[in-house]
Protein backbone atom coordinates (compact mmCIF):
# COMPACT_ATOMS: atom_id res chain seq x y z
CA UNK A 1 0.00 0.00 0.00
CA UNK A 2 1.58 3.59 -0.88
CA UNK A 3 0.13 6.67 -1.43
CA UNK A 4 -0.50 6.01 -5.35
CA UNK A 5 -3.10 3.11 -4.92
CA UNK A 6 -4.77 4.49 -1.42
CA UNK A 7 -4.34 8.06 -0.77
CA UNK A 8 -7.55 8.26 1.52
CA UNK A 9 -6.31 5.77 4.00
CA UNK A 10 -2.57 6.57 4.16
CA UNK A 11 -4.20 10.75 5.02
CA UNK A 12 -6.56 9.05 7.81
CA UNK A 13 -3.44 6.83 9.34
CA UNK A 14 -0.67 9.43 9.28
CA UNK A 15 -3.54 12.09 10.36
CA UNK A 16 -4.82 9.70 13.28
CA UNK A 17 -1.02 9.06 14.77
CA UNK A 18 -0.32 12.84 14.23
CA UNK A 19 -3.51 13.54 17.12
CA UNK A 20 -2.64 9.71 19.17
CA UNK A 21 0.63 11.24 19.26
CA UNK A 22 -0.58 14.38 20.75
CA UNK A 23 -2.32 12.31 23.58
CA UNK A 24 -5.34 12.04 22.24
CA UNK A 25 -7.79 9.20 22.82
CA UNK A 26 -8.00 6.61 19.36
CA UNK A 27 -11.82 7.06 18.97
CA UNK A 28 -11.86 10.75 19.41
CA UNK A 29 -8.90 11.10 17.20
CA UNK A 30 -10.51 8.73 14.09
CA UNK A 31 -14.16 10.78 14.40
CA UNK A 32 -11.86 14.34 14.25
CA UNK A 33 -9.81 12.96 11.45
CA UNK A 34 -13.20 11.43 9.26
CA UNK A 35 -14.97 15.00 10.03
CA UNK A 36 -11.53 16.69 8.33
CA UNK A 37 -11.97 15.00 5.46
CA UNK A 38 -15.55 15.04 5.11
CA UNK A 39 -14.89 19.17 5.65
CA UNK A 40 -12.59 18.78 2.65
CA UNK A 41 -14.44 16.63 0.54
CA UNK A 42 -17.21 19.16 0.72
CA UNK A 43 -15.06 22.02 0.39
CA UNK A 44 -14.07 20.77 -3.19
CA UNK A 45 -17.47 20.30 -4.15
CA UNK A 46 -18.06 24.11 -3.53
CA UNK A 47 -15.79 24.65 -5.51
CA UNK A 48 -16.78 22.25 -8.48
CA UNK A 49 -20.18 24.16 -7.64
CA UNK A 50 -18.68 27.38 -8.38
CA UNK A 51 -17.43 25.89 -12.03
CA UNK A 52 -20.54 24.83 -12.61
CA UNK A 53 -22.05 28.38 -12.62
CA UNK A 54 -19.51 28.97 -15.26
CA UNK A 55 -20.29 25.69 -17.05
CA UNK A 56 -24.09 26.29 -17.10
CA UNK A 57 -23.87 30.01 -18.38
CA UNK A 58 -21.16 29.01 -21.12
CA UNK A 59 -23.18 26.07 -22.22
CA UNK A 60 -26.48 28.06 -22.25
CA UNK A 61 -24.69 30.43 -24.64
CA UNK A 62 -24.02 28.23 -26.68
CA UNK A 63 -27.44 26.53 -27.36
CA UNK A 64 -28.50 30.35 -27.53
CA UNK A 65 -25.96 31.59 -30.05
CA UNK A 66 -24.02 33.36 -27.59
CA UNK A 67 -20.37 33.09 -26.23
CA UNK A 68 -21.47 33.51 -22.84
CA UNK A 69 -18.84 34.58 -20.22
CA UNK A 70 -15.87 35.54 -21.80
CA UNK A 71 -14.23 39.32 -20.49
CA UNK A 72 -12.58 37.68 -16.90
CA UNK A 73 -9.95 35.79 -17.18
CA UNK A 74 -9.37 32.98 -20.10
CA UNK A 75 -12.82 31.63 -21.51
CA UNK A 76 -14.56 34.37 -18.36
CA UNK A 77 -13.18 31.67 -15.79
CA UNK A 78 -12.88 34.43 -12.94
CA UNK A 79 -16.97 35.36 -13.60
CA UNK A 80 -17.62 32.93 -11.19
CA UNK A 81 -15.73 34.14 -8.39
CA UNK A 82 -16.90 37.51 -9.38
CA UNK A 83 -20.33 36.57 -8.66
CA UNK A 84 -19.79 35.10 -5.23
CA UNK A 85 -18.05 38.31 -4.52
CA UNK A 86 -21.22 40.25 -5.69
CA UNK A 87 -23.62 38.11 -3.92
CA UNK A 88 -21.21 38.69 -0.65
CA UNK A 89 -22.02 42.25 -0.35
CA UNK A 90 -25.35 42.06 -1.28
CA UNK A 91 -27.79 43.17 1.45
CA UNK A 92 -29.55 40.62 3.32
CA UNK A 93 -33.03 40.93 2.63
CA UNK A 94 -35.88 39.93 4.87
CA UNK A 95 -38.97 40.47 4.30
CA UNK A 96 -41.57 42.34 7.00
CA UNK A 97 -44.54 39.76 6.00
CA UNK A 98 -42.17 36.55 6.10
CA UNK A 99 -41.98 33.94 8.83
CA UNK A 100 -38.96 34.94 9.97
CA UNK A 101 -37.29 31.56 11.21
CA UNK A 102 -38.96 29.46 8.26
CA UNK A 103 -37.62 31.88 5.68
CA UNK A 104 -33.96 31.52 6.99
CA UNK A 105 -33.77 27.87 7.21
CA UNK A 106 -34.96 27.15 3.84
CA UNK A 107 -31.78 28.08 1.41
CA UNK A 108 -29.49 26.26 4.55
CA UNK A 109 -31.76 22.91 3.60
CA UNK A 110 -31.69 23.23 0.33
CA UNK A 111 -27.97 23.16 0.18
CA UNK A 112 -27.78 20.59 2.91
CA UNK A 113 -30.09 18.48 1.04
CA UNK A 114 -27.55 18.37 -1.60
CA UNK A 115 -24.25 17.89 0.08
CA UNK A 116 -25.20 15.09 2.09
CA UNK A 117 -26.03 13.21 -1.17
CA UNK A 118 -22.22 12.71 -1.36
CA UNK A 119 -22.31 10.69 1.60
CA UNK A 120 -22.71 7.69 -0.33
CA UNK A 121 -20.94 8.38 -3.24
CA UNK A 122 -18.24 6.10 -4.36
CA UNK A 123 -15.36 8.42 -6.01
CA UNK A 124 -13.35 5.40 -6.37
CA UNK A 125 -13.14 1.85 -5.03
CA UNK A 126 -11.33 2.86 -1.90
CA UNK A 127 -12.22 6.25 -1.80
CA UNK A 128 -16.08 6.19 -0.22
CA UNK A 129 -17.62 8.90 1.91
CA UNK A 130 -19.70 5.97 3.72
CA UNK A 131 -20.59 2.70 2.13
CA UNK A 132 -24.48 2.35 3.55
CA UNK A 133 -26.44 -0.88 2.90
CA UNK A 134 -29.45 1.32 2.01
CA UNK A 135 -27.88 4.11 -0.50
CA UNK A 136 -30.99 3.67 -2.12
CA UNK A 137 -33.13 4.86 -0.11
CA UNK A 138 -31.04 7.49 1.35
CA UNK A 139 -31.10 8.84 -1.79
CA UNK A 140 -34.66 9.15 -1.52
CA UNK A 141 -34.47 10.38 2.28
CA UNK A 142 -32.44 13.44 1.43
CA UNK A 143 -34.79 13.87 -1.77
CA UNK A 144 -37.38 14.43 0.58
CA UNK A 145 -35.37 17.61 2.61
CA UNK A 146 -34.85 19.27 -0.53
CA UNK A 147 -38.76 19.24 -1.16
CA UNK A 148 -39.09 20.24 2.34
CA UNK A 149 -37.21 23.42 2.01
CA UNK A 150 -38.83 24.12 -1.37
CA UNK A 151 -42.43 24.01 0.42
CA UNK A 152 -40.81 25.94 3.19
CA UNK A 153 -39.18 28.67 1.26
CA UNK A 154 -42.65 29.20 -0.88
CA UNK A 155 -44.80 29.24 2.85
CA UNK A 156 -42.51 31.40 4.62
CA UNK A 157 -42.09 34.06 1.94
CA UNK A 158 -45.70 35.48 2.34
CA UNK A 159 -46.15 36.10 -1.22
CA UNK A 160 -48.13 34.53 -3.53
CA UNK A 161 -46.41 33.42 -6.32
CA UNK A 162 -43.68 31.87 -4.09
CA UNK A 163 -46.84 30.18 -2.19
CA UNK A 164 -47.71 28.90 -6.06
CA UNK A 165 -44.84 28.33 -7.31
CA UNK A 166 -43.68 25.99 -4.32
CA UNK A 167 -47.02 24.36 -4.20
CA UNK A 168 -46.85 22.74 -8.23
CA UNK A 169 -42.86 22.51 -7.71
CA UNK A 170 -44.06 20.19 -4.33
CA UNK A 171 -46.56 18.60 -6.29
CA UNK A 172 -44.24 17.57 -9.32
CA UNK A 173 -41.23 16.07 -6.79
CA UNK A 174 -43.86 13.74 -4.93
CA UNK A 175 -45.25 12.74 -8.21
CA UNK A 176 -41.99 11.73 -9.66
CA UNK A 177 -40.80 10.36 -6.59
CA UNK A 178 -42.71 7.26 -7.47
CA UNK A 179 -40.93 6.50 -10.94
CA UNK A 180 -37.78 7.44 -9.22
CA UNK A 181 -37.73 5.00 -6.61
CA UNK A 182 -39.51 2.59 -9.27
CA UNK A 183 -36.04 2.69 -11.61
CA UNK A 184 -33.75 2.71 -8.20
CA UNK A 185 -34.97 -0.44 -7.88
CA UNK A 186 -34.08 -1.60 -11.04
CA UNK A 187 -30.18 -1.33 -10.35
CA UNK A 188 -31.19 -3.12 -6.87
CA UNK A 189 -32.54 -5.95 -8.58
CA UNK A 190 -29.64 -7.02 -11.00
CA UNK A 191 -26.80 -6.17 -8.29
CA UNK A 192 -28.64 -7.21 -5.63
CA UNK A 193 -27.78 -4.95 -3.16
CA UNK A 194 -28.47 -1.20 -2.28
CA UNK A 195 -24.80 -0.24 -1.59
CA UNK A 196 -23.73 2.23 -4.51
CA UNK A 197 -20.31 -0.02 -4.29
CA UNK A 198 -21.85 -3.16 -4.60
CA UNK A 199 -24.18 -2.18 -7.68
CA UNK A 200 -20.58 -0.62 -9.65
CA UNK A 201 -19.06 -3.91 -8.93
CA UNK A 202 -22.17 -6.15 -9.90
CA UNK A 203 -21.82 -3.46 -13.58
CA UNK A 204 -19.32 -6.31 -15.45
CA UNK A 205 -22.18 -4.68 -18.14
CA UNK A 206 -23.45 -1.67 -17.77
CA UNK A 207 -26.57 -1.90 -16.71
CA UNK A 208 -28.07 0.66 -19.38
CA UNK A 209 -27.18 -2.36 -21.81
CA UNK A 210 -29.67 -4.49 -19.78
CA UNK A 211 -32.39 -1.82 -18.67
CA UNK A 212 -32.15 1.39 -21.12
CA UNK A 213 -35.57 1.78 -20.17
CA UNK A 214 -35.03 1.95 -16.64
CA UNK A 215 -31.83 4.71 -17.41
CA UNK A 216 -33.91 6.83 -19.02
CA UNK A 217 -37.33 6.56 -15.92
CA UNK A 218 -34.10 7.33 -14.17
CA UNK A 219 -33.57 10.23 -16.02
CA UNK A 220 -36.51 11.51 -16.50
CA UNK A 221 -37.31 11.66 -12.75
CA UNK A 222 -34.32 13.45 -12.19
CA UNK A 223 -35.21 15.76 -14.03
CA UNK A 224 -38.36 16.40 -12.35
CA UNK A 225 -37.20 15.99 -8.88
CA UNK A 226 -34.38 18.95 -9.68
CA UNK A 227 -37.27 21.26 -11.07
CA UNK A 228 -35.35 22.07 -14.24
CA UNK A 229 -37.30 22.42 -17.61
CA UNK A 230 -39.24 20.87 -18.50
CA UNK A 231 -40.72 20.67 -15.48
CA UNK A 232 -39.78 23.85 -13.92
CA UNK A 233 -42.83 25.08 -12.67
CA UNK A 234 -41.77 25.99 -9.42
CA UNK A 235 -39.75 28.63 -10.83
CA UNK A 236 -41.27 29.34 -13.99
CA UNK A 237 -39.86 32.43 -14.58
CA UNK A 238 -42.17 33.67 -17.32
CA UNK A 239 -45.44 33.80 -14.75
CA UNK A 240 -43.95 33.53 -11.68
CA UNK A 241 -41.63 35.90 -11.67
CA UNK A 242 -38.98 33.37 -10.06
CA UNK A 243 -41.62 30.94 -8.37
CA UNK A 244 -40.43 29.55 -4.65
CA UNK A 245 -37.09 31.70 -4.14
CA UNK A 246 -38.73 34.83 -5.56
CA UNK A 247 -38.69 37.56 -1.86
CA UNK A 248 -34.74 36.05 -1.66
CA UNK A 249 -31.57 37.85 -2.51
CA UNK A 250 -27.93 37.86 -2.09
CA UNK A 251 -26.18 34.44 -0.66
CA UNK A 252 -29.95 32.96 0.52
CA UNK A 253 -30.59 32.94 -3.55
CA UNK A 254 -27.19 31.70 -3.89
CA UNK A 255 -27.83 29.08 -1.88
CA UNK A 256 -30.67 27.63 -3.91
CA UNK A 257 -29.19 28.54 -6.92
CA UNK A 258 -25.98 26.61 -6.10
CA UNK A 259 -27.68 23.76 -4.69
CA UNK A 260 -29.90 23.81 -7.70
CA UNK A 261 -26.66 23.48 -9.81
CA UNK A 262 -24.47 21.17 -7.73
CA UNK A 263 -27.79 18.41 -7.77
CA UNK A 264 -27.90 18.33 -11.62
CA UNK A 265 -24.52 17.33 -11.12
CA UNK A 266 -24.82 14.99 -8.18
CA UNK A 267 -28.07 13.60 -10.36
CA UNK A 268 -25.45 13.37 -13.17
CA UNK A 269 -23.01 11.36 -11.19
CA UNK A 270 -25.93 8.89 -9.47
CA UNK A 271 -26.95 8.21 -13.22
CA UNK A 272 -23.78 7.22 -13.95
CA UNK A 273 -23.00 5.40 -10.62
CA UNK A 274 -26.54 2.99 -11.09
CA UNK A 275 -26.36 2.88 -14.81
CA UNK A 276 -22.69 3.75 -16.34
CA UNK A 277 -20.97 1.94 -14.00
CA UNK A 278 -19.43 4.62 -11.81
CA UNK A 279 -16.25 4.70 -11.42
CA UNK A 280 -15.07 1.94 -13.53
CA UNK A 281 -13.51 2.47 -17.06
CA UNK A 282 -12.16 -1.26 -18.64
CA UNK A 283 -10.09 -1.83 -15.22
CA UNK A 284 -8.58 1.52 -14.89
CA UNK A 285 -9.70 2.01 -12.06
CA UNK A 286 -8.02 -0.95 -10.11
CA UNK A 287 -4.73 1.21 -11.23
CA UNK A 288 -5.24 3.98 -8.78
CA UNK A 289 -8.31 5.89 -7.41
CA UNK A 290 -6.60 9.42 -9.08
CA UNK A 291 -7.55 7.69 -11.96
CA UNK A 292 -10.85 6.47 -10.85
CA UNK A 293 -12.02 9.85 -9.54
CA UNK A 294 -11.45 11.83 -13.02
CA UNK A 295 -13.60 8.94 -14.93
CA UNK A 296 -16.62 9.46 -12.08
CA UNK A 297 -16.34 13.01 -12.64
CA UNK A 298 -16.22 12.58 -16.36
CA UNK A 299 -19.40 10.44 -16.54
CA UNK A 300 -21.48 13.23 -13.99
CA UNK A 301 -20.49 16.07 -16.33
CA UNK A 302 -22.44 14.07 -18.86
CA UNK A 303 -25.11 13.36 -17.25
CA UNK A 304 -25.18 16.95 -16.52
CA UNK A 305 -24.76 17.93 -19.53
CA UNK A 306 -27.72 15.90 -20.97
CA UNK A 307 -29.84 17.37 -17.77
CA UNK A 308 -28.42 20.66 -19.76
CA UNK A 309 -29.56 19.53 -23.18
CA UNK A 310 -32.89 18.74 -22.16
CA UNK A 311 -33.58 22.14 -20.21
CA UNK A 312 -32.36 24.14 -22.89
CA UNK A 313 -34.32 22.67 -25.57
CA UNK A 314 -37.78 21.51 -24.18
CA UNK A 315 -40.58 23.86 -23.37
CA UNK A 316 -42.34 24.06 -20.43
CA UNK A 317 -45.38 21.72 -19.44
CA UNK A 318 -48.33 22.56 -18.21
CA UNK A 319 -48.41 21.45 -14.84
CA UNK A 320 -51.92 19.42 -15.38
CA UNK A 321 -50.39 17.69 -18.38
CA UNK A 322 -47.24 17.12 -16.57
CA UNK A 323 -48.70 14.99 -13.45
CA UNK A 324 -50.95 13.16 -16.09
CA UNK A 325 -47.82 12.08 -17.75
CA UNK A 326 -46.00 11.05 -14.14
CA UNK A 327 -49.63 9.23 -13.13
CA UNK A 328 -51.04 7.56 -15.56
CA UNK A 329 -47.90 7.09 -18.05
CA UNK A 330 -44.12 6.79 -15.77
CA UNK A 331 -45.76 5.21 -12.94
CA UNK A 332 -47.73 2.40 -14.62
CA UNK A 333 -44.39 1.85 -17.12
CA UNK A 334 -41.94 1.76 -14.50
CA UNK A 335 -44.05 -0.77 -12.49
CA UNK A 336 -44.35 -2.87 -15.23
CA UNK A 337 -40.72 -2.88 -16.23
CA UNK A 338 -39.55 -3.66 -12.96
CA UNK A 339 -42.58 -6.64 -12.60
CA UNK A 340 -40.62 -7.80 -16.17
CA UNK A 341 -36.89 -7.10 -14.84
CA UNK A 342 -37.49 -9.29 -11.96
CA UNK A 343 -38.93 -12.05 -13.59
CA UNK A 344 -36.37 -11.75 -16.35
CA UNK A 345 -33.27 -11.65 -13.44
CA UNK A 346 -34.68 -14.85 -11.89
CA UNK A 347 -35.61 -17.06 -14.48
CA UNK A 348 -32.09 -16.12 -16.72
CA UNK A 349 -29.48 -14.75 -14.11
CA UNK A 350 -28.02 -19.02 -13.69
CA UNK A 351 -27.91 -19.24 -17.66
CA UNK A 352 -25.04 -17.85 -19.63
CA UNK A 353 -24.11 -14.00 -19.51
CA UNK A 354 -24.88 -14.30 -23.19
CA UNK A 355 -28.16 -15.07 -22.74
CA UNK A 356 -28.89 -13.00 -20.15
CA UNK A 357 -27.71 -10.09 -20.96
CA UNK A 358 -30.07 -10.20 -24.65
CA UNK A 359 -33.05 -11.27 -23.36
CA UNK A 360 -32.92 -8.55 -20.45
CA UNK A 361 -32.01 -6.06 -23.17
CA UNK A 362 -34.90 -7.95 -25.39
CA UNK A 363 -37.70 -7.64 -22.67
CA UNK A 364 -36.92 -3.64 -22.33
CA UNK A 365 -36.74 -2.78 -25.99
CA UNK A 366 -40.25 -5.04 -26.46
CA UNK A 367 -41.83 -2.69 -23.94
CA UNK A 368 -40.67 0.07 -25.45
CA UNK A 369 -41.83 -0.35 -28.68
CA UNK A 370 -45.21 -1.76 -27.18
CA UNK A 371 -45.66 1.41 -25.06
CA UNK A 372 -44.45 3.66 -28.01
CA UNK A 373 -46.97 2.02 -30.25
CA UNK A 374 -49.64 2.08 -27.91
CA UNK A 375 -49.08 6.30 -27.04
CA UNK A 376 -49.29 6.33 -31.15
CA UNK A 377 -52.75 4.34 -31.16
CA UNK A 378 -53.92 6.38 -28.56
CA UNK A 379 -53.05 10.01 -29.60
CA UNK A 380 -53.90 8.82 -33.22
CA UNK A 381 -57.60 7.79 -31.78
CA UNK A 382 -57.82 11.20 -29.74
CA UNK A 383 -56.47 13.44 -32.55
CA UNK A 384 -59.74 11.75 -34.94
CA UNK A 385 -62.47 12.50 -32.22
CA UNK A 386 -61.54 16.20 -31.70
CA UNK A 387 -61.28 16.74 -35.66
CA UNK A 388 -63.51 14.50 -36.82
CA UNK A 389 -62.42 11.62 -39.23
CA UNK A 390 -60.85 14.31 -41.01
CA UNK A 391 -58.10 13.12 -44.09
CA UNK A 392 -54.54 13.46 -42.48
CA UNK A 393 -53.02 17.05 -43.98
CA UNK A 394 -50.18 15.01 -46.54
CA UNK A 395 -53.07 13.34 -47.96
CA UNK A 396 -55.61 15.73 -48.35
CA UNK A 397 -52.66 17.96 -49.76
CA UNK A 398 -52.02 15.08 -52.65
CA UNK A 399 -55.25 15.36 -54.14
CA UNK B 1 -22.33 -0.39 11.69
CA UNK B 2 -22.90 2.27 14.08
CA UNK B 3 -19.56 4.26 12.67
CA UNK B 4 -21.25 4.64 9.67
CA UNK B 5 -24.29 6.47 11.09
CA UNK B 6 -21.88 8.54 12.87
CA UNK B 7 -20.12 9.98 9.77
CA UNK B 8 -23.55 10.44 8.27
CA UNK B 9 -24.32 12.45 10.95
CA UNK B 10 -21.16 14.67 10.05
CA UNK B 11 -22.12 14.80 6.88
CA UNK B 12 -25.29 16.41 8.15
CA UNK B 13 -23.34 18.96 10.99
CA UNK B 14 -20.71 19.66 7.49
CA UNK B 15 -23.65 20.34 5.57
CA UNK B 16 -25.07 22.85 8.00
CA UNK B 17 -21.76 24.66 8.58
CA UNK B 18 -20.93 25.35 4.75
CA UNK B 19 -24.44 27.30 3.66
CA UNK B 20 -24.95 28.54 7.44
CA UNK B 21 -21.38 29.94 7.36
CA UNK B 22 -21.69 31.76 3.65
CA UNK B 23 -25.11 33.13 5.06
CA UNK B 24 -23.21 34.06 8.06
CA UNK B 25 -20.07 36.27 5.60
CA UNK B 26 -22.98 37.90 3.39
CA UNK B 27 -24.76 39.04 6.84
CA UNK B 28 -21.25 40.66 8.09
CA UNK B 29 -20.50 41.94 4.56
CA UNK B 30 -23.23 43.42 2.86
CA UNK B 31 -24.84 46.75 3.87
CA UNK B 32 -27.50 46.69 6.20
CA UNK B 33 -30.23 50.17 5.66
CA UNK B 34 -33.51 48.61 6.08
CA UNK B 35 -36.88 50.27 5.13
CA UNK B 36 -40.57 49.29 5.15
CA UNK B 37 -40.77 50.06 0.95
CA UNK B 38 -37.69 47.77 0.56
CA UNK B 39 -39.33 44.95 3.60
CA UNK B 40 -42.61 44.57 1.31
CA UNK B 41 -43.76 41.65 -0.42
CA UNK B 42 -42.28 42.30 -4.30
CA UNK B 43 -45.55 41.74 -6.55
CA UNK B 44 -43.45 43.41 -9.47
CA UNK B 45 -44.09 47.26 -7.79
CA UNK B 46 -48.01 46.19 -6.98
CA UNK B 47 -48.73 46.25 -3.50
CA UNK B 48 -50.02 43.20 -1.89
CA UNK B 49 -53.47 42.42 -1.44
CA UNK B 50 -54.85 40.04 1.41
CA UNK B 51 -52.94 37.43 2.88
CA UNK B 52 -50.90 34.59 1.30
CA UNK B 53 -51.35 32.07 4.26
CA UNK B 54 -54.94 31.09 2.77
CA UNK B 55 -56.25 27.72 2.19
CA UNK B 56 -55.49 26.12 -1.15
CA UNK B 57 -56.27 24.04 -3.63
CA UNK B 58 -57.37 20.86 -2.50
CA UNK B 59 -55.88 18.78 -5.95
CA UNK B 60 -52.28 19.39 -4.20
CA UNK B 61 -53.77 17.19 -1.23
CA UNK B 62 -54.87 14.28 -3.35
CA UNK B 63 -52.22 13.69 -4.64
CA UNK B 64 -49.89 13.94 -1.82
CA UNK B 65 -52.46 11.37 -0.28
CA UNK B 66 -51.96 8.98 -3.38
CA UNK B 67 -47.88 9.42 -3.37
CA UNK B 68 -47.87 8.81 0.06
CA UNK B 69 -49.70 5.53 -0.60
CA UNK B 70 -47.28 4.42 -3.10
CA UNK B 71 -44.51 5.42 -1.11
CA UNK B 72 -44.39 3.64 1.69
CA UNK B 73 -45.38 0.72 0.15
CA UNK B 74 -42.47 1.17 -2.45
CA UNK B 75 -40.38 0.65 0.80
CA UNK B 76 -41.53 -2.72 1.12
CA UNK B 77 -40.23 -3.27 -2.30
CA UNK B 78 -36.37 -2.81 -1.74
CA UNK B 79 -35.77 -5.67 0.75
CA UNK B 80 -37.58 -7.99 -2.14
CA UNK B 81 -35.21 -6.32 -4.53
CA UNK B 82 -32.21 -7.21 -2.92
CA UNK B 83 -32.91 -10.82 -2.01
CA UNK B 84 -34.36 -11.55 -5.16
CA UNK B 85 -31.75 -13.44 -6.56
CA UNK B 86 -31.48 -15.41 -3.24
CA UNK B 87 -35.56 -16.74 -3.14
CA UNK B 88 -36.43 -17.30 -6.71
CA UNK B 89 -39.13 -17.64 -8.88
CA UNK B 90 -41.60 -17.58 -5.74
CA UNK B 91 -40.52 -14.48 -3.88
CA UNK B 92 -41.04 -13.00 -8.31
CA UNK B 93 -44.54 -14.39 -8.27
CA UNK B 94 -45.31 -12.75 -5.08
CA UNK B 95 -43.34 -9.52 -5.24
CA UNK B 96 -45.92 -9.51 -8.67
CA UNK B 97 -48.82 -9.44 -6.67
CA UNK B 98 -47.81 -7.48 -4.97
CA UNK B 99 -47.06 -4.70 -7.44
CA UNK B 100 -50.55 -5.54 -8.78
CA UNK B 101 -52.08 -4.75 -6.14
CA UNK B 102 -50.71 -1.43 -5.87
CA UNK B 103 -51.81 -0.58 -9.62
CA UNK B 104 -55.07 -2.01 -8.74
CA UNK B 105 -55.18 1.42 -6.59
CA UNK B 106 -53.82 3.63 -8.62
CA UNK B 107 -56.28 2.32 -11.37
CA UNK B 108 -59.34 3.16 -8.85
CA UNK B 109 -57.74 6.08 -8.39
CA UNK B 110 -58.07 6.94 -11.82
CA UNK B 111 -61.39 5.70 -12.37
CA UNK B 112 -62.87 8.13 -8.84
CA UNK B 113 -60.72 10.84 -11.33
CA UNK B 114 -58.72 11.96 -8.81
CA UNK B 115 -56.18 12.01 -11.52
CA UNK B 116 -57.74 14.59 -13.46
CA UNK B 117 -56.91 18.59 -12.34
CA UNK B 118 -60.41 19.71 -11.82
Amino acid sequence: MNFWTDPLKMAADWLTGLLTGWGMPEGVAVGLAAFLGIFVLIAILMVIDIFLVWLERKVVARFQDRIGPNRLGPFGLIQPFADIVKLLIKEDITPANADKVVYNLAPILSMMSVLILWAIVPLAPQILGIDLNVAALYIIATGAIGTLSIIMAGWSSNNKFALLGAFRQVAVMVSFEIPMVASLLIPTVLAGSMGMNKIIEAQNIWFVVLSPLGALIFMIAAIAELGRSPFDMGEAESELISGYNVEYSGMKFGMFYAGELLHAFTFGGFWGILFFGGYSFFGLEDVSPFLAIPILLTKAVIGYWIIMWVKYTMMRIRIDHMLAFNWKFLTPLSFVLLMVTALVHVLFKDTSPWLYGLSMLGSNLILGWVVIEFLRRFSRAEREKLEGHAKPAMEAAGH
Amino acid sequence: MHNEWLYVAFFFVVGLIIPVGAIGVALILGPKKPNPVKQETYECGLETVGDSWVQFKAQYYIFALVFLIFDVETVFLFPWAVKLGQLGLFAVVEGIIFITILVVGLVYTWRKGMLEWA
